[in-house]
């Protein structure tokens, strides 16, 4: 389990393109903002949290077609579906790194973009505390998708529409939890059922993503 | 006798077929009815006016749209744990049905808030849960044209559909949660305190009748459709291979 962790984590660090991607796709979507809307500041703050959260959540799923498919192309797939590794677990693992190459960096990244837009650092707690938990819930759920569209020759664009409702609970409630913490309302309901949402997640969709590989693989 | 038997494709094609004239007759008569009672025999609103029989086109397309997603839940599953192909075939023609209700119930919807609350969209919880419900419908279909093989492609989307179903759920209380809504609240349900009057729930219960039994015989008579494209390419198959 270590060694297909690390092994994920070191090719998409070294193959050129994954890694950085995301981050500067983040970036791109939080600079065009102020172009679109207009440079007011008042206007920005509020919108913040939003268009946060909708950046990294578009810069998540940018990068979750490369999940399965490259490891099913030479293979390497089939090898993992008969180690004894279980396959849940292998799906588990995969989603985890993942995160740590995506959902991480850009939770670190966030405050620094949320300077151009503007947020009070009262809020950068809350969002790197949002980001951090409901993350996981979007590179589990992305694994979900990806494995529905493993065996396709073009599943990219396919996988964007299968993912992207699903998306959208977590979305609201880490949007909601950001946008109450940055204007110093209670946050506690929206904050469990955001954790709630990634438990559940971890919890559950590994097994309909091995079961999806199992039916591609067949 | 069970109710298996109905998964052999012979007997379901020759059952449906002998019952499908009768419920397309009940539905027209039913639907026709429903309408023409709803729309010219009803009185006007006091405070809506006309648009108040939109009503009887918007809310059973509204049920359908999720009872349709409901019943593709209930015949994925019976294909993933028994593995009758005429189970799903029928969740697959059920999707672009359950499409069209979710677009009558949202068009609907839309030319109903114009002129009563002065838009024709707002995010509102209902709303925007159809929506989303929408775009899972969308999901379903792409996944179906998306992969050739046709085991593969029931087996993918019934997973899906199971995933669904929870998330969609999900979405229902989060939007719910997100935004508090200019949608009315149930105006039909068992105790009678705040149903609608009984001038207008009596052709309303007509039309909903009507569009359950527009929607079966539709699924009837997409299924039949789906046996016999399959039939058509297994002969194809055989020709080629002869």
């Amino acid at each position: 389990m270590r060694a297909l962790f690390w092994r994920d984590i070191r090719l998409a660090v070294r193959s050129g393109g994954g890694f950085g991607l995301g981050l500067a796709f983040f970036l791109i979507v939080v600079v065009l903002i102020p172009f679109g809307v207009g440079p007011q500041t008042s206007v920005l703050r509020v919108i913040a949290p939003g268009v946060l959260w909708v950046g990294a959540l578009l810069a998540c799923l940018l990068s979750l077609d490369r999940l399965f498919a490259l490891d099913y192309e030479d293979g390497s797939l089939d090898l993992m579906a008969t180690s004894p590794l279980p396959l849940e677990g292998v799906v588990a693992v995969k989603a985890m790194a993942h995160w740590v190459t995506t959902g991480v960096p850009l939770t670190l990244v966030a405050p620094v973009l949320a300077v151009l837009l503007n947020m009070t650092p009262e809020a950068f707690v809350w969002l790197v505390a949002t980001l951090a938990i409901g993350t996981p819930a979007l590179s589990v759920i992305g694994t979900f998708g990806a494995a529905l569209t493993v065996g396709l020759k073009r599943g990219g664009l396919l996988l964007s529409i299968l993912v992207l409702p699903m998306y959208v609970p977590t979305l609201i409630f880490g949007a909601e939890t950001l946008r109450r913490g940055a204007s110093g309302m209670e946050v506690q309901t929206p904050l469990l059922l955001l954790a709630a949402i990634t438990l559940a997640s971890l919890a559950i969709l590994p097994f309909a993503s091995a079961a999806a590989i199992r039916i591609n693989l067949r | 006798m069970s109710l298996w038997e109905y998964a052999n494709p012979r007997k379901f094609m020759a059952t449906s077929g002998t019952i499908l004239p009768w419920v397309i007759a009940l539905a027209v008569v039913t639907l026709v009815g429903g309408l023409v009672w709803g729309f010219f025999f009803t009185p006007e609103d006091y405070r809506q006016g006309a648009t108040v029989k939109i009503m009887f086109l918007h809310v059973p397309a509204a049920l359908m749209a999720i009872n349709a997603w409901l019943m593709m839940l209930v015949t994925s599953l019976i294909w993933l744990v028994r593995r009758h192909h005429v189970s799903a075939l029928a969740a697959k023609a059920a999707a672009p049905i359950g499409i069209v209700m979710t677009l009558i119930a949202l068009i609907t919807g839309a030319i109903w808030g114009q002129p009563m609350w002065g838009t024709a969209w707002e995010w509102d919880p209902r709303l925007t849960s159809f929506l989303i419900l929408l775009l899972f419908y969308l999901g379903y279909v792409a996944l179906w044209e998306a992969i050739d093989n046709p085991d593969t492609a029931a087996d993918l989307t019934a997973v899906l559909c199971l995933v669904g179903s929870v998330f969609a759920l999900l979405s229902r209380y989060a939007v719910l949660f997100w935004n508090q809504g200019l949608h009315q609240g149930a105006s039909l349900s068992l105790d009678k305190e705040e149903n609608v009057s009984d001038v207008f729930a009596y052709p309303l219960y007509l039309c909903m009748t009507g569009f359950i039994l527009l929607f079966v015989a539709l699924v009837l008579m997409r299924t039949r459709t789906e046996i016999r494209v399959r039939r058509l390419n297994a002969l194809l198959a055989r020709e080629r291979s002869v």
